[in-house]
């Protein structure tokens, strides 16, 4: 901690300080400007309320046990091949993995439990963009690498037929549960550029885009594949071909049902969209790499290339190899067998190619992505698919879990409790009550703006519990002033004047509120690193009101008490000043003897 | 106020003072007292945990007229346990009701029909399951244990590691009695139970913290004087904090005890029970462990260094050869001098510098200040 040059004071200084109690000019620098201080905060307030009237979110966005939300019923759905995958493994799975998603930096409050044996209840907290966290939770995010067999346009106009420089791989829906409006949605950017790269070979895969891997289809379903996968005497294969012949990608059922319960290790047909939007069929090899390979998956935006939003993902160090290993195999493959499929849930949602094998350890999805879209899928693919496949049986509002007489009584007797708090600091500190008060009102101010403009940037929402949180916080703020006052009046019960207690008081009582709420401050860290859901919640809160005891102690409680230590009703200790020696019991002879034999010095911590 | 005030200052000067330290084998009586109703509470009776740990219930009802507070009351006298009661969007109700079996929740249904005037036929049960998972109580019972580790070698770097140690004991003291206190009222524990128990954690250490902070500063130079042993200025510096342990806990504890008594007791808000009672009790217990627990096992430790105990020997010689001359304590004794300025990390072989003269103190006994410390540099 800096000495701060001011805070030594002779006793020849204080001499005079105790003739002249009003603040002299010369000493003002000399006290860290606590006048400016002051200024700053109170602008840094003034900037903050006005900066949540100007958002127009004046009051903190509620947990669902305040103000209710919205519950979502989502049914486990049979899927063939897989008899017993509804099992309470998989549903306490599946509500971990939606309770990641839905629950992101943990703040929102959401909830997500069983229900029944097949069923899972999400429920958000009012204010919540429902429509979102509807497809947060409801996606598989079931992620496969596979190798592109062949491919072609499939359905839809024939008139669109692809032009030849198109690419081919541009990906678009990443959920197949939505509604066909993505494919005009989506289409509105054609200069999507996929690409599969990895972090250290730059943009090799998109230089090989200038050859045309799309036969140019006719359009027809029953044109032949133009490269028909290599076994074709097997029944299996014979089966997939007609598959593959009948599948209509134009079609949401079609869609839909295109690669229903394949197993991972099978190929498959699947359908995907190109860039002019355009559905497009595929038959693709078994899966080479899956979701489960990848470390960990992150939205950015591709500030060289035109594709904009898009997703890149991490392997672990398995998958890296795994998908170095496919990679290299492809790229020595003709078109368009050198392009691997990006499967989600079952769609094509990017399918590169590759000219040689990618070792980086990493891929991109990219696809004409609205910042939104990218973000969830990287969230969903950093946590995982869900083990079953889920649809949604019932959306519908709840009220408040507690009862709106429950946050009224916790309210009135929240007030009582400040009240006697007030009557109490008034009564044991008068005067010096008042730099309680109006710091306790200043922290309050500010938890309650930060709270308030936290609620549209990152989602918090604050729940009962986090509303005794804060109750209990107003005991550890007033905490650092009571630790200061107590400082100051043990200096002036050693027959110290006021303005020399203060300054000396300072540094000490500093030392014990940084040591104690560094202590606060790493049960919050820990707590919101490691934690998820409501703890996590309880960790963000518990972790901004100490820091914000820090600012306030630091930035309002000190200044304003240097600058009333000048002020006569303190510095003279009017006995309601709370600072009165006599009161104090100071014993007036010893501070006498005191005053010239001891030099006063600022003991820095 | 003015009497509280001269108490503050007498406090200050050591005139008066609670021997706490002299008297800790009581106080370590009574905590180990109630730490062990505490924990045969825990194993008697066990933790009544609720809907969000263990599943339960839940009622769906049709369209209803009546109320969501009515029918958590319903809910609740059928039961015998915490209802969470929401209203659809429909106009239905959810009922949720904790640790329920599907023979109970068949009974519990036919009740509520006939108090919420609703055919039986048409309320749809069906057992959840926690909304807490396993992977949020594990997840939180991780975070607590590598606080723990960081918080005491954090507190072994910044004070010592008996600090440390003392520290945690008080700590796991504070949690095991708030603990045992919910086993023996019985109320159910729920998220806000545990978030309640988290928040102890850190103001528990806060305060403990506050004490050792005191108690640091204090001792810093002790072996540079005979006046006193470890366990007197560890004393007198809980009794120097006395004042602001006593406010800052008044100020802590009213906001919550008006939730508790006012909120949970008169105006009947039962989720406020919950979450207050577990703080109210945890925020007593930590400013209690922090005074009498952790700073008496402080001193108990220190006493038992060698340093500390040469100091001891030291001080209670000259005590009886003052107490022989008849003479004060002020008669000039050369005082030896440790030199060694970190022994608070290095308490290995105290190196003696030989004996220094030191300035006597004349004043000081006057004033009864308990502060060797190292004010007068």
């Amino acid at each position: 901690m800096p000495v701060r040059a001011g805070t030594s004071v002779t006793g020849r200084t204080k001499r005079e300080n105790e003739k002249v109690a009003a603040p002299k000019k010369g000493r003002q620098g000399t006290q860290g400007r606590p006048g400016r201080t002051l200024a700053l905060i109170l602008i840094a307030i003034v900037a903050l309320t006005g900066g949540m009237f100007a958002s127009g979110h004046t009051t903190p966005r509620l947990g669902i046990d305040l103000a209710g939300g919205t519950s979502i019923t989502l049914q486990a759905k049979n899927e063939p091949g897989q008899k017993n995958a509804i099992n309470p493994t998989n549903m306490n799975t599946a509500v971990d993995i939606m309770n990641r998603r839905v629950n992101g930096l943990g703040v929102t409050e959401a909830e997500v439990q069983t229900q029944g044996e097949s069923n899972i209840i999400v429920n958000i907290p009012k204010g919540t963009n429902s429509e979102q966290a509807r497809e947060q939770v409801g996606t598989t995010a079931k992620l496969y690498f596979r190798p592109v067999l062949t491919t072609e346009v499939s359905g839809g106009d024939p008139a669109a037929s692809p032009s030849p420089s198109a690419s081919s791989s541009a990906s678009t829906g990443s959920d197949k549960d939505s509604d066909k409006d993505k494919a005009t949605d989506k289409a509105t950017s054609p200069s999507t550029t996929p690409s599969a790269t990895s972090s250290t070979q730059g943009r090799a895969v998109t230089d090989a885009l200038k050859a045309d891997p799309t036969p140019s289809g006719s359009g027809s379903p029953s044109s032949s594949p133009s490269a028909s996968p290599s076994a074709s005497t097997d029944p299996a294969t014979a089966k997939l071909q007609a598959q593959y012949t009948a599948l209509d990608c134009s079609k949401k059922t079609a869609r839909a049902k295109a690669g229903d319960g394949v197993k991972a290790g099978d190929p498959t047909v699947a359908c995907g969209q190109n860039s002019q939007g355009q559905w497009q069929k595929y038959i693709l090899g078994p899966a080479e790499v899956e979701g489960t390979d990848v470390d960990k998956a992150s939205a950015l935006f591709d500030t060289q290339g035109a594709a904009g939003w898009k997703v890149t993902m991490d392997f672990t160090s398995k998958g890296a190899k795994k998908f170095a290993s496919i990679t290299g195999k492809l790229a020595q493959n003709q078109s368009p067998q050198n392009q691997f499929a990006i499967v989600l849930d079952g769609e094509v949602v990017s399918d590169p190619f590759v000219s040689q094998a990618l070792t980086g350890g990493s891929a991109e999805i990219s696809g004409s992505f609205k910042q939104q879209e990218a973000e969830d899928l990287a969230n969903m693919l950093s946590y995982g698919a869900l083990p079953l496949t889920f649809t949604e049986a019932s959306v519908t509002t709840v009220t408040a879990a507690l009862g709106g007489e429950q946050l009224e009584a916790g309210l009135i007797a929240g007030a009582i409790g400040l009240a006697l708090v007030i009557i109490y600091l008034v009564a044991y500190y008068r005067g010096l009550s008042l730099i309680a008060i109006a710091s306790l009102l200043v922290s309050a101010v500010m938890t309650y703006v930060i709270m308030a403009l936290l609620g549209p940037t990152i989602g918090f929402a604050l729940n009962l519990p986090a509303v005794c949180g804060a109750i209990v916080a107003i005991g550890i703020t007033a905490d650092s002033f009571i630790v200061f006052f107590e400082r100051i009046r043990d200096e002036i019960r050693e027959g110290r004047t006021l303005r020399p207690a203060v300054e000396r008081g300072w540094p000490r009582a500093r030392r014990t509120i940084l040591v104690s709420d560094f202590v606060s401050f790493l049960a919050a860290a820990v707590l919101f690193v490691v934690t998820v859901g409501k703890v996590q919640g309880f960790a963000f809160t518990l972790g901004l009101t100490t820091l914000l005891d820090v600012v306030v102690v630091f930035f309002f409680t000190k200044p304003l008490m240097t600058i009333l230590a000048r002020k006569k009703f303190f510095a003279e200790g009017h006995s309601w000043s709370g600072l009165d020696p006599k009161r104090l019991g100071v014993e007036p002879p010893l501070r006498r003897t005191r005053r010239v034999s001891a030099p006063v010095d600022t003991k820095e911590a | 106020m003015s009497k509280l005030g001269t108490l503050g200052a007498r406090l200050h000067r050591g005139e008066i003072g609670y021997d706490f330290v002299g008297k800790r084998k009581i106080w370590y009586g009574v905590s180990i007292l109630i730490t062990i109703t505490a924990i045969v509470g825990l194993a008697v009776r066990g933790l009544n945990m609720g809907i969000e740990f263990q599943g339960g219930a839940v009622f769906t009802t049709e369209k209803t007229s009546i109320s969501v507070s009515q029918s958590e009351t319903y809910a609740e006298e059928a039961s015998g346990h915490d209802a969470i009661v929401q209203k659809l969007g429909n106009g239905g109700l959810r009922i949720q009701i904790a640790g329920i079996d599907t023979g109970k929740s068949d009974q519990i249904k036919q009740e509520l029909a006939k108090d919420l005037k609703v055919d039986a036929e048409k309320i749809n049960a069906d057992l959840v399951g926690p909304s807490w998972g396993d992977q949020i109580a594990n997840k939180a019972w991780q975070g607590l244990a590598i606080f723990m580790v960081l918080v005491v070698i954090y507190l072994a770097i910044a004070f010592e590691w008996r600090m440390a140690a003392a520290a945690l004991v008080a700590l796991i003291h504070d949690i095991t009695i708030t603990v045992g206190i919910y086993a023996l009222v019985g109320f159910e524990v729920t998220p806000g139970t545990v978030i309640g128990l988290l928040t102890i954690l850190g103001y528990s250490l806060y305060d403990t913290v506050v004490v050792f902070d005191s108690l640091k500063e204090q001792t810093k130079d002790i072996t540079k004087q005979t006046r006193w042993t470890y366990s007197e200025i560890a004393d007198r510096s809980i009794n120097g904090t006395l004042v602001r342990s006593i406010n800052t806990t008044v100020v802590a504890l009213l906001p919550v005890g008006g939730l508790l008594f006012i909120g949970g007791g008169v105006l009947g808000a039962g989720m406020l029970n919950d979450i207050s009672l577990s703080l109210f009790v945890g925020l007593a217990a930590g400013a209690y462990s922090s005074i009498f627990i952790a700073t008496p096992l402080v001193a108990d430790l220190k006493e038992r260094e060698p340093q500390m105990k040469a100091l001891r020997k030291r001080v209670l010689a000259k005590r009886a050869a003052a107490a022989a001359k008849g003479e004060s304590l002020e008669a000039p004794v050369v005082d030896e001098r440790y030199d060694e300025d970190d022994r608070e990390d290095d308490d290995a072989t105290p190196a003696v510098v030989g004996p220094r003269a030191q300035r006597a103190q004349p004043s000081s006994r006057g004033r009864g200040r308990g502060r060797p410390s190292g004010k007068r540099r």
